[in-house]
This record gives structure tokens, C-alpha cells and sequence, in this order.
């Protein structure tokens, strides 16, 4: 028999190389490589408008219209066309994207932020502090959205930056939800109890060991979010308590424009496009960085 | 039995294999073996010998689509008709064998019965799909079968839902559910693993009654050997999806041929083969003890009622009180429910108490948080399961490291280095410290957990059922270690567990717990050899022993289930006085 504290090493082999950064993984995988490639449009686009484009995003051109009056389909002039006012469809979406990129980013990055620390905080500490919380997630939850997007813009100046902390302040709910029935049952969890077993204080067990084990579930949350806060911009700029206009965003381009959508589909599709378009580049993204991020995957590709 | 029992099962060089990363690896490799009529045939082997997935593939349940059979035939025996080969039957026709000739029990109870259906649907359910009986004449049989497992009250039982019955309870439905359609063959996989030891042997005693009735031939699947030497007719032990050795089980225990064999029986602990520890430490040492509890009580309040006032009371830890010396192991036992687990989570800090811990003179009750902090760093806690108590998404230097950080011991540099030499102590290798836990094997990340507890030197380490999960080969292994680790720091253990035979071989002083309180506690040698209380007694005949030829004839039977922990507001339980029946061996008087 072999000696009787010989290591058992049938397992736990050396990788054979060292990882690479997850940079350099992301960009290994082809559909991430291609949702960063279409990011980066959009913020170039939305970066560089004034030089892409030889018009005013809110100049009402002449010949923009037809004899009728009717919106131009695409041609070598508007290579997306014109919309109901004569404006150039193209510098629309370019200067728009500036909006939409504000609204999808910081709107629902503060959504997030709200809604994970929300979550978190009632997940681990339970008790009154948890149940206050949570109550508080369910009356929002119970409450019309829209509704009260309407009420907060009321009572301030609409404007970009109040319209995306408008669209967060209404947006964190379910994020909140999902993450405080995961805190608790990761909270329950036999690490956690090893973790307080050699004196780890709780700021330790929630950032370094529960909030890694989240990150699956907040980058799906977060890539989900862009196309609804997108969308929920759009909403409100319809309802005439969003971005004012005549600043262009990808959401009040379609309202504006929807009522022309048999005569001018053009008008309805392209900034749709873009809106799906970028939703689906965070997704891409997103995906892969959650395998890319998680340990777990290590050797199981 | 008749002079030449008939084959009923036969498998003929069978392979299985499974896809996985570096395409296709065979689990199962070219096994054949019969299965007489009423015979018992115990197949074991530790975790990936591929026993499991023999007895998968003989019901035609292998995982789909990774898993399949690669070759080889298995042929169900039907008296005169001949023999039909299961591998090639569809899964229709394999669904009427299934049950009906073939039936299976699974080591979970509890997961293996539907929650949200009650026992008798589930009973009942099974019988009228292969028999046509009607609602009426099943339910009869349901009960019939209920009684044959020796269930009280059956009528009654078939309305309870599985979260109503205790862990044997469920497991003896599970065999009624196998055995209600008589099959031929009855495939038990680790069916008392997850069982109390008394428990398990009242329910190996029923299956050993069942089969002598039915003449039902059992496949038994199990990792242990006393298990084995209790049951088996016959024994094949697997290693790597290859048998290594086959026989009578006689012949297994007493002249084993394969190497592998001869390795697996000697690392099987055994009650009363001395292999303890030679030195036994005198338990009058009081001065420095490194821990004392004094009159612990740790109870959880259940609400009820629609005011959500506390209704009834789990008295989980009733008055414990001992103490450990300085490079000694306590060991505490006792079965599950019986509070031995959080006692230890009570002294690690987990779960609120009242009473006295004194660790290292420092009474805990007394201090702050910070100054708490601190006294508790001598205690640290070695868990069941290593795969859940380390944080999947860190790396075992990281994890092994993290105590140090916490309690802000040494540099980077430093603690990198204190770490690799941890590593190196415990066997593992430096380099290791850069994978994941799910790069390890058990056995590995059980070191990576002493790693872990040792990390700040403390004082006292508790571990909690901590080679339970283990093969036996690794448990000896890790057993080895951690009484070198206590030779060379000097740390004492508390060490809880349910098994007797590794207790023996550990402990230098036992506590047998029962109920929340201590019923017997005392060396380990007043313990064994001169066990007073009748629960000590119980637990210590409960454990099979491996050796066929100590089989035991009978084992006695509880007519009544194991009272509950739980009571309503007011009706505290008894405290048991111990008294000194000679040399501090503490024994509970009977209730």
C-alpha cells in the first residue's frame, strides 16, 4: 500500500499556458468581436456627426419634401431620406445616437446600480432592514411605470439628464427582485458560512465573494435594460415629457414619424434598426463576457 | 433455495461510454457478470469506478445524449421464453420492464420521491400503469406494500407527502415503491448512504427479509465495505469502469487476490481493531484547556399563527457542556438532528447561543466585536463538503490566503510564501495554488480546507463530518493528515461525526449526543470498550462490520421513530444528569 499521507494528485493538473486578458479573449470570439465592432459605430457616429454629415440635425431643408409635401425616400442627396419636416433622416440618427447612447448607458447603468444594491443589501441583511426594502421594491413594482415617469417629469424640467434619472428611478425594480432572491440563496450557502467562520465582515463576504457570483445575472439584466430604456425614452418623448424636441433621439424619431409609417416606412425602420442594432451588440457582448468572467467555465469550452 | 438457481441477469462484456471534452472516454469497460435468482450481488468500488453507470445502463437510464452503451449485451432471463436483450429494446417496451421486472432505488430519498405528490399517488400510480388493476384494488396493494416495510399506520401514510416522513421513512417507501410489482431484479444504488447509521441497518435488514420472501435477485451498489460484508452474496469490485476482482464475499474479505482489493479493505476503518491512538490523554489536564463550553443551549424560534408569534421552539442544543485540551480530539457523535452540528457552528460563531464559550480563557459572551474577532481566530472550522465551502469563483491560493488578509498577517510576499508552504504541508503542490476548486478532486479540496483552517495557527480546529464525503482511501488518507498536522502544531480538534469506526480511530475523548444533550461522554477506550448508555450501544452495534463471517443475525429495530427537537412554548425538554460512573466516564441516567 502507498504511504498513507501520499497527496493524491489524480486531479488539479497545471494549465498548460498561462490566460489570457479578457480583452483578448472577447475579441477571440467572433459574435463578441462583431457586438464590440457595432458599439463602436454607434459611438463613432454618434462622436463625429457634425463631420459625417453636411446638414443640421434640425434644419427644415426645402427640398427635403416633395411637391406634396410628403417625406423623400432615400436617394444619393438623403441617403436615408427625409422625414415629415424635411430633415435629413441620416443626421437625425447620427445625432440621436448621442441621446440614445445616454439614455441605454447612463439611465440604465443607474437602474442597475440601484436595483443590485437594493437587492443585495436585502438579500444579506434580511431582517427589518431587508423587509423595508423589499416592500418598498413592491410598491414600486405595484405602481404604474409609466405613471410615474409622467408624475417625476412633471415636477422637473424635462430635460436629458432628468429624463435618463427618470427612466433609472423607474427601471431599478426588477433588477432589485432578481437580485435579492439570488443574494439570499447564495447567502445561505455553505461559503458564506466558511467565510464568517475566519472573520470575513460583511463589506468582505458581499463584494469579494457574493457580488462575483451576481455578475451573470446583472450583465443579463444590464444588456436587456438598453433596449427598454430605449424604448421607454422614446415613450416619454411621445408623451411630450421626454427629450424635448427638436433634439433628435432614436425613440422620438419613430413616434414623430409613425404616423407616415405606411406612406414612408423608411422613417420607422432605419432608427429601429439602430435601436436593435445596439441592443443586440450589448447582448453579444455581454454574453460572452459572462463565460469569458466566470472561473467556472475554466477547461469546460 | 433450489441446487441450481436459475441466471436471471447476464451481462456480457459490456462497455459504456461518455463524450465529453477530449471526445469519447469509457466509464464501463468490457464488464460481464450474472445475477442468479435470489442472489445478492454487490458491486463496489469508490467515486468513478463506473458502478453507477452500470446499474444506469442496465435500466436503460444513461444520461442522454453524452452517455451510451459502446457494446456488449444485457440479457433479462424469463424462465422457458428465453432471454431478451435490453440494449436493443426500444423505450417503449423498456418502460413495461422497468418497474415491473427490473426495479431501482436511488441513494436520495427525498429526491427521488415527487414532493408535491402524496406517497400513495405515487404508490398507487405505479402499480395500476403495469398491472390494470383498478384505483380500489392498487390502493390495497399500496398498503399491502407499506406494511411489508414495516410502515405503522400505512392507510394513514398514504395521504403524507414526502417533507412529512424522516429520511428512513422515505427510503423504506422508496423499496415498498420497488418492491410492490415484485420485479425480478432489484437494483439498490448506495441505497443507505444517506441514511443514519441505525437507520441504515434496519433498512438493510428489511431488504435482506424482502429478498428471502420474494426471491427478488438485488444488485447492490455501494462504496462500503461493511455494507458489503453485511449483504453481499457475491461481491465485484470495480476500478476505473474495469472489474478488478470477483468472488464470494467470503473469499473478498478474507483472501482478496487484487492489490486494489487488499488497499480498499485495509483503508476501511474498523471499530475494535485498535488502530486508535495509542497515547490517551488525561482528560485532568483542566488548566489550559483551549476551549470550554459550559451549559450551551442554542434554540431556533418556528412562528405560527397569523400574528407570526413564536409557537413552538426547536431545542436544538440542550445543556452541552465540555471541554478540549490542547492537542486532543473530542469527538462528537451522534445522528443527524441530534444537534452535534450546531453545537460546532454555535462555538465557530454561526448561530446565537446562550450560555458560556470559553476559548483560550476568554469568555465570548464578555467581548466586543473586534476583541471577539480576534479570540476567535483560534477557532477555525473544516466543513463536510469541500466543494461548497470554498467560494467557486476564487482561487485556492486566494481562498487559502484570504484569512491572513483578513486578520492583516504579513506582507504580500510573505503571505504568498506562507501559503506555498501551507500548500507543500498538505500535501499539495505550490503551483496548485493558481487553479479553481472545480480543478480538484475531493480529496484535494479537503486539503485545500485544512490549508485554509491552519492558515492562522489556531488553536482549536473543528471538523465538521469532514471526511464524510470522502472514499475511503482519501478519508484514511486525510485522516492520516490531520494527526500528523495535530502531532506537529499541536492544535486540538473537535471532531463531529455519525461514523463510530473513524471516530475510533481518531479520538482521544468521545461525546455521544442524542437529542441536543450528551448522553455518555468519556475516553475513547471507557467509550467503546465499556459503552453505558443503551443509545452508545445502539451506534456502536449499528455499524456493519467488515467481515462476513461477524455478520450480524439481527439487528434490534426502534418501533418508534426518533422523537423531534421540536416543542411548543413551555414544554421544555428533561435535562439528563450525568453522572461518573469511574475515571470521568460521564453517563446520562435513563430517562
Amino acid at each position: 500500500m502507498t504511504s498513507p499521507i501520499a497527496p493524491d494528485l489524480s486531479a488539479g493538473q497545471m494549465p498548460a499556458r498561462p490566460r489570457a486578458g479578457v480583452w483578448r479573449r472577447l475579441i477571440r470570439r467572433r459574435l463578441a468581436l462583431l457586438g464590440l465592432v457595432i458599439v463602436a459605430i454607434v459611438v463613432a457616429g454618434a462622436a463625429f456627426a457634425p463631420w459625417l454629415t453636411g446638414y443640421d440635425p434640425n434644419e427644415q431643408m426645402f427640398d427635403g419634401l416633395t411637391i406634396e409635401g410628403s417625406p423623400l425616400p432615400p436617394d444619393a442627396k438623403f441617403w436615408l431620406g427625409t422625414d415629415l419636416l424635411g430633415r435629413d433622416l441620416l443626421t437625425r440618427i447620427l445625432y440621436g445616437a448621442r441621446t440614445s447612447l445616454i439614455i441605454g448607458i447612463v439611465a440604465n447603468g443607474v437602474a442597475l446600480l440601484i436595483g443590485t444594491l437594493v437587492g443585495v443589501t436585502a438579500g444579506y441583511f434580511r431582517g427589518w432592514i431587508g423587509n423595508a426594502l423589499m416592500r418598498f421594491t413592491d410598491l414600486m413594482m405595484a405602481f404604474p411605470a409609466l405613471l410615474l415617469a409622467i408624475c417625476l417629469a412633471a415636477v422637473f424640467q424635462p430635460s436629458l439628464w432628468i429624463v435618463a434619472m427618470v427612466i433609472a428611478l423607474v427601471n431599478w425594480v426588477q433588477t432589485a427582485r432578481v437580485i435579492y432572491t439570488e443574494t439570499s440563496s447564495l447567502a445561505e450557502r455553505e461559503f458564506i458560512d466558511a467565510e464568517r467562520t475566519i472573520g470575513a465582515g460583511a463589506p468582505r463576504i458581499l463584494f469579494r465573494h457574493i457580488l462575483p457570483h451576481l455578475l451573470p445575472t446583472i450583465i443579463v439584466w444590464g444588456t436587456l435594460g438598453i433596449s427598454t430604456t430605449v424604448l421607454l425614452e422614446a415613450t416619454l418623448s411621445f408623451l411630450g415629457i421626454g427629450v424635448q424636441p427638436p433634439t433628435a433621439s432614436w425613440g422620438n424619431i419613430i413616434f414623430e414619424n409613425q404616423t407616415y409609417f405606411q406612406a414612408a416606412p423608411w422613417l420607422v425602420f432605419f432608427p429601429g434598426a439602430a435601436i436593435l442594432a445596439l441592443a443586440l451588440a450589448f447582448n453579444l457582448i455581454g454574453d460572452a463576457l459572462r463565460d469569458i468572467l466566470d472561473p467556472t467555465q475554466r477547461g469546460r469550452e | 433455495m433450489t441446487s441450481t438457481p436459475e441466471t436471471i441477469l447476464d451481462i456480457a462484456n459490456l462497455s459504456v461510454s461518455v463524450r465529453g471534452d477530449e471526445g469519447e472516454r469509457e466509464v464501463v469497460s468490457n464488464l460481464s457478470l450474472t445475477l442468479k435468482r435470489g442472489e445478492t450481488l454487490c458491486i463496489a468500488g469508490e467515486s468513478g469506478s463506473g458502478k453507477s453507470m452500470t446499474s444506469l445502463a442496465i435500466m436503460q437510464l444513461l444520461p442522454q445524449p453524452a452517455a451510451r452503451i459502446s457494446s456488449g449485451t444485457i440479457r433479462l432471463h424469463d424462465g422457458d421464453k428465453g432471454a431478451i436483450d435490453l440494449t436493443g429494446l426500444d423505450e417503449r417496451r423498456m418502460r413495461r420492464i422497468r418497474g415491473d421486472r427490473i426495479a431501482m432505488i436511488f441513494q436520495e430519498p427525498m429526491t427521488s420521491l415527487n414532493p408535491v405528490l402524496s406517497i400513495g399517488r405515487q404508490l398507487t400510480e405505479s402499480i395500476e400503469a403495469h398491472t390494470g388493476l383498478s384505483h380500489a384494488q392498487a390502493r390495497q396493494r399500496a398498503v399491502e406494500a407499506l406494511k411489508a416495510v414495516r410502515i405503522s399506520e400505512a392507510e394513514s401514510r398514504l395521504n403524507q407527502f414526502p417533507h412529512e416522513l424522516s429520511g428512513g421513512m422515505r427510503q423504506r417507501v422508496m423499496i415498498a415503491m420497488a418492491l410492490a410489482l415484485e420485479p425480478d431484479v432489484l437494483i439498490a444504488d448506495e441505497p443507505t448512504t444517506a441514511l443514519d447509521v441505525t437507520v441504515q441497518g434496519e433498512v438493510l435488514e428489511l431488504l435482506r427479509d424482502l429478498q428471502r420472501q420474494h426471491g427478488t435477485s438485488v444488485i447492490l451498489i455501494t462504496h462500503d465495505m461493511g455494507v458489503v460484508a453485511e449483504m453481499a452474496d457475491r461481491v465485484i469490485i470495480m476500478r476505473h469502469g474495469r472489474m478488478v476482482e470477483e468472488g464470494k464475499a467470503a473469499d473478498i474479505f478474507a483472501r482478496p487476490q487484487a492489490d486494489y482489493t487488499r488497499e480498499l479493505l485495509a483503508a476501511v476503518p474498523r471499530i475494535g481493531s485498535g488502530a486508535g491512538r495509542q497515547h490517551t490523554k488525561n482528560a485532568e489536564a483542566v488548566s489550559a484547556n483551549v476551549a470550554e463550553i459550559k451549559d450551551l443551549h442554542v434554540r431556533f424560534d418556528l412562528h405560527g399563527g397569523i400574528f407570526g408569534r413564536v409557537t413552538r421552539r426547536v431545542h436544538a442544543v440542550e445543556g452541552v457542556s465540555f471541554s478540549i485540551a490542547p492537542n486532543e480530539t473530542l469527538a462528537l457523535v451522534g445522528e443527524s438532528g441530534c444537534g452535534k452540528s450546531t453545537t460546532a457552528k454555535a462555538l465557530a460563531g454561526l448561530v446565537p447561543y446562550t450560555g458560556d464559550i470559553v476559548v483560550g480563557g476568554r469568555n465570548l459572551a464578555g467581548l466586543g466585536r473586534e476583541e471577539r474577532k480576534a479570540v476567535r481566530r483560534d477557532v477555525q472550522m473544516i466543513f463536510q463538503d469541500p466543494f461548497a465551502s470554498l467560494d467557486p469563483r476564487m482561487r485556492v491560493g486566494d481562498l487559502v490566503a484570504e484569512p491572513l488578509v483578513i486578520h492583516g498577517i504579513a506582507s504580500k510576499e510573505e503571505r504568498h510564501a506562507r501559503v506555498a508552504a501551507l500548500f507543500e504541508r498538505v500535501g499539495l503542490s505550490a503551483a496548485q495554488m493558481e487553479l479553481y476548486p472545480h480543478e480538484f478532486s475531493g480529496g484535494q479540496r479537503q486539503r485545500v480546507c485544512i490549508a485554509r483552517a491552519l492558515a492562522l495557527r489556531p488553536k482549536l480546529i473543528i471538523a465538521d463530518e469532514s471526511v464524510s464525503a470522502l472514499d475511503v482511501s482519501v478519508q484514511a488518507r486525510v485522516l492520516g493528515l490531520l494527526k500528523e498536522l495535530q502531532r506537529e502544531f499541536g492544535v486540538a480538534y473537535l471532531f463531529i461525526s455519525h461514523d463510530m469506526a473513524v471516530v475510533e480511530n481518531i479520538s482521544d475523548r468521545v461525546a455521544v449526543m442524542y437529542l441536543g444533550q450528551i448522553v455518555e461522554m468519556g475516553t475513547r477506550d471507557q467509550v467503546f470498550s465499556n459503552p453505558r448508555h443503551p443509545y452508545t450501544r445502539r451506534l456502536i452495534e449499528a455499524v456493519p462490520v467488515p467481515d462476513p463471517a461477524r455478520r450480524r443475525s439481527r439487528f434490534a429495530r426502534l418501533d418508534q421513530e426518533i422523537p423531534s427537537a421540536t416543542r411548543k412554548i413551555g414544554e421544555a425538554p428533561m435535562k439528563l444528569a450525568l453522572s461518573d460512573v469511574g475515571g470521568g466516564h460521564l453517563v446520562a441516567a435513563e430517562a
